[in-house]
């Protein structure tokens, strides 16, 4: 698999990977006039991990290979960064400057039946965990030695299914299933901590019997380290808090008073000072 | 209940266990099914299969939609997933999930709402599936199968897993009398004519087409011989069918256990409309939930009756002869 010579990547490999998908997700979303770049940012390190730092089992020539890590975007307005990612990988040849054009596969959320490498389609928060499991339990009834993540925002914590499903995976001790939580603090209408308090989150998820490891998602050791640890059993599910920036290495997006940045692309001029600043960091 | 004592009609299973049954069945030659419950198995009698085969069963308790979620991660990676609860619980508190992790994707996930429409009876409202055919009608590419008694029940279940992609069958918990064959071979989209007449078509689903073939015989009494069509598969409606019947008899009736918005009668009228306008009548749930009672009596509160088809039969009937 693909994933030998992705896993011996180094760092500073990965972070000039990182780089070119964040600056896709905001060139894609600046051309298309709409989405989400802010989002796609916070989850930059964690996406880039998870398909380069060699976390996820995957062959990119052979998309729907059964035996293959799955990757489920629940947060599924984070899709840019998922075609940048597919795309660098080589999953898909679609051209990510097509996002949210009539006629492009590439649609404003991920559509599982247009996109080789999108296991399902997203855009109503909180269902993504759900149907990791399934995918967790149908791999475990197959026998098949794979794992399934599913990235989760912070403010889809607020859904009640998130919990109906980290019950069922605790009940049937599905250890082959990580929920990677991307708490970069914000949701649609302001700070997450205000809009809905979900503190103390590792305490919750340890309730709900899950192993919880919480991180600085933008620290490439630790994020890697938490993500390697995740996809190794435990007889419990893992579930990764990182602590994320929206907007990650954007100042226009990160001191924007009040966050009005979630849904919002940048403007031309802005997205070419973002994309110096983090080719320049 | 004694619908269709009148003309003979004899007592069957309730279509729930005829699915149970017929499921757990299935189970050993289709090995790649999996079956998830949400604490109901052994009303909708998926607990037949959880018996049978404990390594595909999943319980993942009180929550639908998670239910539903995760039998479409089942089959998004491979399988064909079975899930059950109550239609009213099944369809309205999982619509989003049947949409987004099921419809969209047209993932391989059969859906089975029972104890749908009112003649559960003393549970009363909160329980009755009134809107599920028009809520799982609404999500593109799903098809819609609601059959009359155990018998079809029994075949459709086969026929249901037969197919690749979304599908909702509802059942119901009483016993139903019968009104197919033991060995009856329905195909999906296909309606079945189970008594041919040229003055006036009954189109009924489920429960109601017993009492439209009653309803029928009390009609031939008086001189109108009525077709009656068992359309147990909403969607994709039996377009032939339909035209047809309004084309040969010109005048037609439907009757179901369910709300008249967006359900059998509005499906077929687009039809009729569409392709030989004829006068229609309509025998449903008209803008109103029920209440607790028994069946019997529920029924005949809320105008599910033979005596109802009959008189809308007579109304439309009236009409066509107006026009000539």
């Amino acid at each position: 698999m693909v994933t030998a010579s992705y896993g011996s990547l180094n760092i500073g490999a990965l972070e000039a990977i990182r780089r070119r998908l964040a600056i896709s997700s905001i060139r894609a979303t600046t051309k298309a006039g709409s989405g989400h770049p802010s989002t796609c940012l916070s989850a930059s390190h964690l996406v880039t991990a998870l398909y380069f730092g060699g976390v996820m089992h995957y062959d990119p020539s052979r998309p729907d290979w059964p035996e293959r890590d799955r990757f489920v975007l629940s947060k599924g307005h984070g899709a840019p960064i998922q075609y940048a990612a597919l795309h660098e990988a080589g999953v898909i040849d679609l051209d990510p400057m097509t996002l949210r054009e009539l006629g492009s596969p590439l649609e404003g959320h991920p559509n599982a039946r247009k996109v080789a490498g999108v296991e399902a389609s997203t855009g109503s928060l909180g269902q993504g965990l759900s149907i990791a499991l399934g995918m967790a339990l149908a791999a475990r009834l197959d026998g098949h030695d794979s794992r399934v993540f599913a990235l989760l925002g912070d403010g889809e914590l607020d859904e009640g299914q998130v919990w109906e499903a980290a019950m069922a995976a605790a009940k049937y001790d599905v250890d082959t299933l990580v929920a990677i939580v991307d708490r970069n603090g914000y949701q649609q209408m302001g700070n997450a901590h205000e809009i809905m308090p979900l503190d103390p989150l590792s305490p919750k998820w340890e309730a709900f019997g899950w192993r919880a490891i919480e991180i600085d998602g933008h620290d490439w050791p630790l994020v890697l380290g938490a993500l390697k640890k995740a996809r190794e059993k435990s007889g419990k599910p893992t579930v990764v808090i990182a602590h994320t920036q929206k907007g990650h290495g954007v100042t226009r997006i990160l001191e924007d008073p009040g966050n009005k940045f979630h849904g919002v692309p940048l403007k031309p001029d802005e997205a070419e000072i973002a994309i110096q600043e983090i080719e320049g960091a | 209940m004694n619908i269709g004592d009148q003309i003979g009609l004899e007592l069957g299973d309730a279509t729930r266990n005829a699915f149970g049954e017929a499921l757990r069945d299935l189970g050993a030659s289709h090995p790649n099914l999996v079956v998830v419950d949400g604490d109901v198995g052994n009303s909708t009698r998926t607990q037949l299969f959880g018996e049978a085969y404990p390594d595909r069963f999943f319980q993942v308790g009180i929550a639908e939609s998670n239910m539903v979620s995760v039998a479409a991660g089942f089959a998004l990676a491979g399988r064909q997933a079975v899930t059950a609860s109550f239609a009213a619980f099944l369809t309205c508190n999982a619509y989003d999930q049947i949409r987004m992790s099921v419809g969209f994707p047209r993932a391989n996930v059969k859906l089975v709402g029972s104890h749908a429409g009112i003649s559960i009876g003393e549970d009363g409202p909160s329980q009755m599936g009134i809107e599920d055919l028009s809520l799982m009608s609404s999500v593109p590419g799903m098809i819609v199968l609601c059959p009359a008694d155990a018998a079809s029940a029994r075949c459709l279940t086969a026929r249901m897993l037969e197919t690749d992609g979304p599908v909702y069958m509802r059942t119901g918990r009483p016993k139903v009398p019968i009104v197919h064959p033991d060995d009856c071979d329905l195909r999906i989209g296909r309606a079945a004519v189970l008594r041919e007449g040229s003055d006036v078509t009954l189109i009924a689903c489920g429960l109601m087409v017993a009492m439209a073939l009653e309803a029928a015989s009390v009609l031939s009494d008086e001189g109108v011989e009525a077709r009656v069509i068992d359309m147990h598969t909403l969607k994709p409606i039996d377009v032939d069918a339909i035209r047809s019947a309004s084309l040969q008899t010109g005048a037609i009736v439907t009757a179901e256990e369910h709300l008249l918005d967006g359900g059998l009668g509005s499906m077929v009228a687009r039809v009729v409309c569409r392709e030989a306008p004829s006068p229609m009548g309509y025998v449903g749930m008209n803008n109103t939930f029920a209440e607790s009672g028994p069946p019997d009596e529920l029924l005949q509160k809320y105008g599910l009756t033979a005596g109802r088809i009959v008189e809308e039969a007579r109304g439309v009937v009236a009409r066509k002869v107006g026009q000539g």
